[in-house]
């Protein structure tokens, strides 16, 4: 398993290098906006990366609702926890693409709102988490998490009425849309990247969660075992 | 006993709780008038302006407010013990739920009919398009408030510092709920443009979000 490890973060580590080179150097500077539009090859991954952990994070919640698995619990805290991550780095690269380039850090459109509420809800739910004195922390985790996915499309509603600053998807946008093929090559190398590196993360922080669940269950087994010692540590 | 009657019979309990101690409503509407106040020494709102931000203030104010009665729902029951008997009896969860998110409807819109004159009078409101759609986007908006509200305070029982709790979970699944019941409010006092699709927007957030509340009260009622 440790080895296993070490051969995957070798592996992601040589993709997310050459992915960095690919986005920094390799793919042609964009007409309009110059080298300000490098920071796509980051936007981007990581938004998809946030929101398919988030999507994954969904489903384990039901999952765990239906089974009551304390690995697939352990499997909704790590990718919440990465996906917030992943989350932050979109909200942090966005403004600073939008500054130079829209001449505002923040605009209230559909995609900004959309992606800043996912992360509100997102964090709430590692709150509650954090909060939760009752050893029923994953139904009630796994309840919110429901709500906070269900959430989104109204989120997204309800902002659609707004004009939107945020550009449309590049990729099959209708005509016109597309882009320079090396450009296309080095975003998906760092979307490859991107995922890899949030799966080695996101496994990382699994395996740290059922190491928390078995050393809490051995402590409720030992207190169990010794009624006269009044506490284990 | 019936879903029916054990929901009235629960609801009756918590009305007539509530009519002799007054508890939630006097504090939400203490509370409401607060911030009805300082939001008045914060904007300085003139006639014209105070129609464009009013929705949002009304709002914001009834939000708050309602926090202070949705804390209270269940604390009440921890006391003695009421809800682990609640959890050992045969009644279905859902009949509790349904008493308890109506009894805090009935709260709420208590303190909005009180309060909404007050608005009336320190902002100089006056509706331009038709008033009685105002109602509407009431109910559709105090029920995504309670209906929520009561659930995930339910939830909230169960953290340390639970006051606290409620508002950090529950604040940003309302925030689309907020946001159109805000628009639609809008739209109506200051005449410009149709209230239609926030209302509707309401109505189909009420519904989903009642019904998964109806579907997983159940689990969170014996998460113990």
């Amino acid at each position: 398993m440790r080895r296993l490890f070490v051969i995957l973060a070798l592996l992601t580590f040589g993709l997310l290098t050459f992915a960095l080179y690919e986005g920094m150097v390799a793919a042609p500077t964009e007409q309009t906006m110059g080298e300000v539009q490098r920071i796509f090859y980051y936007h981007v991954p990581s938004a998809v990366t946030a929101f398919t952990l988030f999507l994954i994070n969904f489903v384990v919640s039901i999952i765990y609702l239906a089974r009551r698995s304390p690995r697939v619990d352990a499997l909704a805290v790590s990718t919440a926890e990465v996906g917030v991550v992943f989350c932050t780095v979109v909200l942090v690269t966005g403004p600073l693409w939008a500054r130079p380039v829209w001449g505002i850090w923040w605009t209230w459109d559909a995609r900004l709102t959309s992606t800043l509420l996912l992360w509100l809800i997102y964090v709430s739910y590692l709150i509650l988490r954090r909060y939760s004195t009752s050893g029923q922390t994953p139904v009630i985790a796994a309840v919110l998490a429901v709500f906070g996915f269900l959430d989104v499309p109204f989120v997204y509603l309800a902002n659609r009425l707004f004009r939107t600053q945020h550009p449309q998807p590049v990729y099959f946008g209708g005509p016109g849309s597309g882009a320079d093929p090396r450009m296309t090559f080095a975003l998906l190398m760092n979307m490859a990247a991107f995922f890899a590196f949030a799966a080695l993360v996101v496994w990382l922080r699994f395996r740290l969660e059922r190491a928390r669940q078995d050393f809490e269950e051995t402590q409720a087994l030992e207190a169990l075992l010794q009624p006269d010692v009044r506490s284990p540590r | 006993m019936s879903l029916a009657e054990i929901t009235r019979v629960s609801l009756a309990k918590d009305l007539r709780l509530e009519w002799r101690s007054k508890d939630a409503i006097n504090s939400m509407l203490f509370f409401a008038l607060l911030v009805v106040v300082i939001f008045s020494f914060s904007f300085d709102p003139t006639a014209e302006e105070s129609r464009h931000i009013a929705g949002g203030l009304i709002w914001v104010a009834f939000l708050f407010a309602a926090v202070v009665a949705l804390n209270q729902t269940w604390a009440r029951e921890l006391r003695n013990q009421v809800l682990d008997a609640y959890r050992v009896s045969p009644a279905p969860a859902n009949a509790l739920f349904i008493s308890k998110a109506v009894g805090n409807f009935i709260f709420v819109a208590v303190l909005e009919t009180l309060m909404a004159p007050l608005f009336m009078v320190f902002y100089n409101l006056r509706s331009i398009g038709p008033a009685y759609e105002l109602v509407v986007v009431a109910i559709l908006a105090t029920w995504a408030l309670v209906a929520n509200g009561t659930f995930f305070a339910a939830m909230s029982i169960r953290t340390r510092s639970r006051e606290v709790m409620l508002p950090l979970i529950l604040f940003p699944i309302s925030i689309p709920a907020l946001l159109a019941m805000v628009s639609a409010t809008t739209a109506i006092l200051t005449g410009e443009g149709s209230a239609r699709f926030w209302v509707v927007l309401l109505a189909v957030y009420d519904v989903v979000f009642t019904t998964v509340c109806l579907l997983l009260f159940e689990t969170v009622l014996h998460a113990e």
